[in-house]
C-alpha cells in the first residue's frame, strides 16, 4: 500500500523536478558546463603533467658528473608540485584556490578549472611518467646512437611509443575528473551538481534531482568507457598487422 | 681515428673498465671477443658515450669527445651502432627509420634522405620493405635495415653490439654477408661478437677482453692459432 502510494506520488515529483518551469533545460546547461570544465581541466592536466613528466625524465636520465643546475631546480620545482598536489583533499584545494586565491574573481567555473587542471596535472604527470619508462632504454639509445638530440628523440620515438600505453589510464583519469568535478559545487561554480542542488532546495525535494543528475553521471561514464574500448581494440588491431 | 687513454668505467663499486689503452685506425676492422662480463660491450657503448666514462679519455678525429663541452649529438651523427636487439622504431615505416635521422640533423632533404634510404636498401636485397613496419620483418632483416639505417648517416665508424645473438641460427648468415661487404669497402669497423668465424676473415686485429681489460690482442691468425695466455686459450677451447 505504501509502495503505491509512494509510486503515485513520484509522478507530481518528477514533474516538479524535471519539467516544471523548464528546469530540463537547466539540468543540461549543467551538463554542458561539467562536460565543458572536464575537457578544459583535462588539457590543461595534460599540458602540465607532459611538462612535470619531461622535466622528471630527463632529470633521471641525466649521464653521471653532467647534471644540469637549472634542470635540477625545475625537478625539485615538480616534485614540489606533485607532492603537495597528491598529498592535499581535493575539495581543500578547490576551497583555497577559490577563498583564498581568487576569492576577488566572480567566474567560479575557470576557478574550478584551474582548480582541477592543476590538481589533475599532478596525477597525468605520474601516469606519462610511467608511459615515458614502458618505452624500452634500447629505442632512446638508437634515437641518441643517430645524433638525434633528446627533444627530438623523445618527439618522435619515445613519446608516440609511450602514447598508447598512456591512453588507458588517461581515459581514467578523464573519468575520474568528470566525477570531480561535482566538488565545485562547493565553490558555487554553476555545473550540474549545483543545478541539482539548486532545484531539490527550491522544491523542497532532493530526491528525483540528486538521482537524476546521478544517473546522467552513470550514463556519460558508461558511454566514454565503451568509446575506450573500442579505441583501445582499434589501437591494438595496429599491433598485430 | 679513434684513441682511448687509460678507459676505466665502474657502476657503483663495480669496476668494469679497468684502464683500457686502444687505438684504432681508420679502415681498420676491430673484433672483441670476450667471455660475458667481460666489458666488451661497455667498452663498445663507451665510444659513443652511451655509457659515460668514469675515467680516462677518448679522442675521435683530434678531438677529446670525453670532455666536458662536447656537441655529443654531433660527434655520434659520425659514428653508427648496431645493436644487439636492432631497436628499430616500431611505430615508423623501415623507410621513416632510415630517413628520420638524416633528415632531423640537415644532413639531408627529405626527398635525398628518401633516395639515399632506397639506394641503401638495395643493397641489402630489401628494397621492397620499404613502407613496411619493423614488426612485418624477420629477425636477419630487422638487422639489415638496423644497418642502414646507421649508414644513412654517412658515418665514419659502425660499431656493432653483438649484432647476431639475437638471430635465429639461419639467419646469421645474411647480416654477416652485410657486415662483410662493408668491411670491403673500407669501413672503419668495431664489432663485438661470438661469431669466431667472422673475426678470422674479417678482423685486421681481434683484442680478447677478460676482467675488464684486454687480455690479448693480435692478428686473426695468431690469437687464433697461437694464443699465449691461458685464459684465451681456455676460452678458445670452450668456443672454437
Amino acid at each position: 500500500m505504501a509502495l503505491i502510494n509512494w509510486l503515485g506520488d513520484l509522478a507530481p515529483r518528477l514533474h516538479r523536478a524535471f519539467i516544471e518551469g523548464d528546469r530540463w533545460k537547466l539540468y543540461l546547461q549543467g551538463l554542458g558546463t561539467t562536460l565543458e570544465m572536464t575537457v578544459i581541466a583535462l588539457i590543461l592536466g595534460v599540458i602540465l603533467g607532459l611538462v612535470v613528466a619531461v622535466v622528471r625524465t630527463a632529470h633521471d636520465q641525466q649521464r653521471l658528473g653532467h647534471r644540469n643546475p637549472l634542470l635540477s631546480f625545475f625537478n625539485a620545482l615538480c616534485n614540489l608540485y606533485t607532492t603537495v598536489i597528491r598529498g592535499t583533499p581535493m575539495m581543500v584545494q578547490l576551497l583555497i584556490w577559490s577563498f583564498v586565491i581568487f576569492k576577488t574573481s566572480r567566474n567560479k567555473v575557470l576557478v574550478g578549472i584551474i582548480g582541477l587542471g592543476i590538481n589533475s596535472g599532478a596525477y597525468v604527470a605520474e601516469i606519462i611518467r610511467g608511459g615515458l619508462m614502458s618505452v624500452d632504454a634500447g629505442q632512446s639509445e638508437a634515437g641518441r646512437s643517430l645524433g638525434l638530440n633528446y627533444f627530438d628523440t623523445m618527439r618522435f620515438i619515445v613519446i608516440p611509443q609511450a602514447f598508447k600505453n598512456i591512453l588507458p589510464s588517461l581515459g581514467n583519469e578523464f573519468i575520474t575528473l568528470f566525477k570531480d568535478t561535482s566538488l565545485v559545487q562547493a565553490i558555487g561554480a554553476a555545473e550540474l551538481t549545483y543545478y541539482a542542488f539548486t532545484i531539490g532546495g527550491r522544491t523542497f525535494d532532493y530526491m528525483p534531482p540528486l538521482i537524476g543528475i546521478a544517473l546522467m553521471y552513470l550514463a556519460v561514464v558508461i558511454v566514454f568507457t565503451w568509446l575506450q574500448g573500442k579505441l583501445e581494440r582499434r589501437l591494438r588491431e595496429s599491433d598485430r598487422r | 681515428m679513434i684513441d682511448v687513454k687509460n678507459l676505466s668505467k665502474s657502476f657503483g663499486d663495480h669496476l668494469v673498465l679497468d684502464g683500457i689503452n686502444q687505438h684504432i685506425s681508420p679502415g681498420e676492422k676491430v673484433v672483441i671477443i670476450g667471455p660475458s662480463g667481460s666489458g666488451k660491450s661497455t667498452f663498445l657503448r663507451c665510444l659513443n658515450l652511451l655509457e659515460t666514462p668514469t675515467g680516462g679519455t677518448i679522442t675521435f678525429q683530434g678531438q677529446e669527445i670525453t670532455g666536458a663541452k662536447v656537441e655529443i649529438d654531433k660527434v655520434r651523427q659520425q659514428m653508427g651502432m648496431v645493436f644487439q636487439h636492432f631497436n628499430l622504431f616500431p611505430n615508423m615505416t623501415i623507410r621513416r627509420n632510415i630517413t628520420l635521422a638524416p633528415v632531423r640533423t640537415g644532413l639531408m632533404k627529405q626527398a635525398e634522405a628518401d633516395e639515399a634510404a632506397i639506394a641503401l636498401l638495395k643493397r641489402v636485397g630489401l628494397e621492397e620493405k620499404a613502407d613496411a613496419y619493423p614488426n612485418q620483418l624477420s629477425g636477419g632483416q630487422k638487422q639489415r635495415v638496423a644497418i642502414v639505417r646507421a649508414l644513412a648517416m654517412k658515418p665514419k665508424v659502425m660499431l656493432f653490439d653483438e649484432p647476431t645473438s639475437a638471430l635465429d641460427p639461419e639467419m646469421v648468415g645474411e647480416v654477416l654477408d652485410v657486415m662483410k661487404e662493408l668491411a670491403r669497402e673500407g669501413m672503419t669497423m668495431v664489432v663485438v661478437t661470438h661469431e669466431m668465424g667472422f673475426a678470422r676473415e674479417v678482423g685486421s686485429r681481434v683484442l680478447f677482453m677478460d676482467g675488464g681489460g684486454v687480455v690479448e690482442e693480435n692478428t686473426p691468425d695468431e690469437l687464433f692459432n697461437h694464443p699465449r695466455s691461458e685464459r684465451l686459450q681456455s676460452f678458445l677451447a670452450k668456443v672454437l
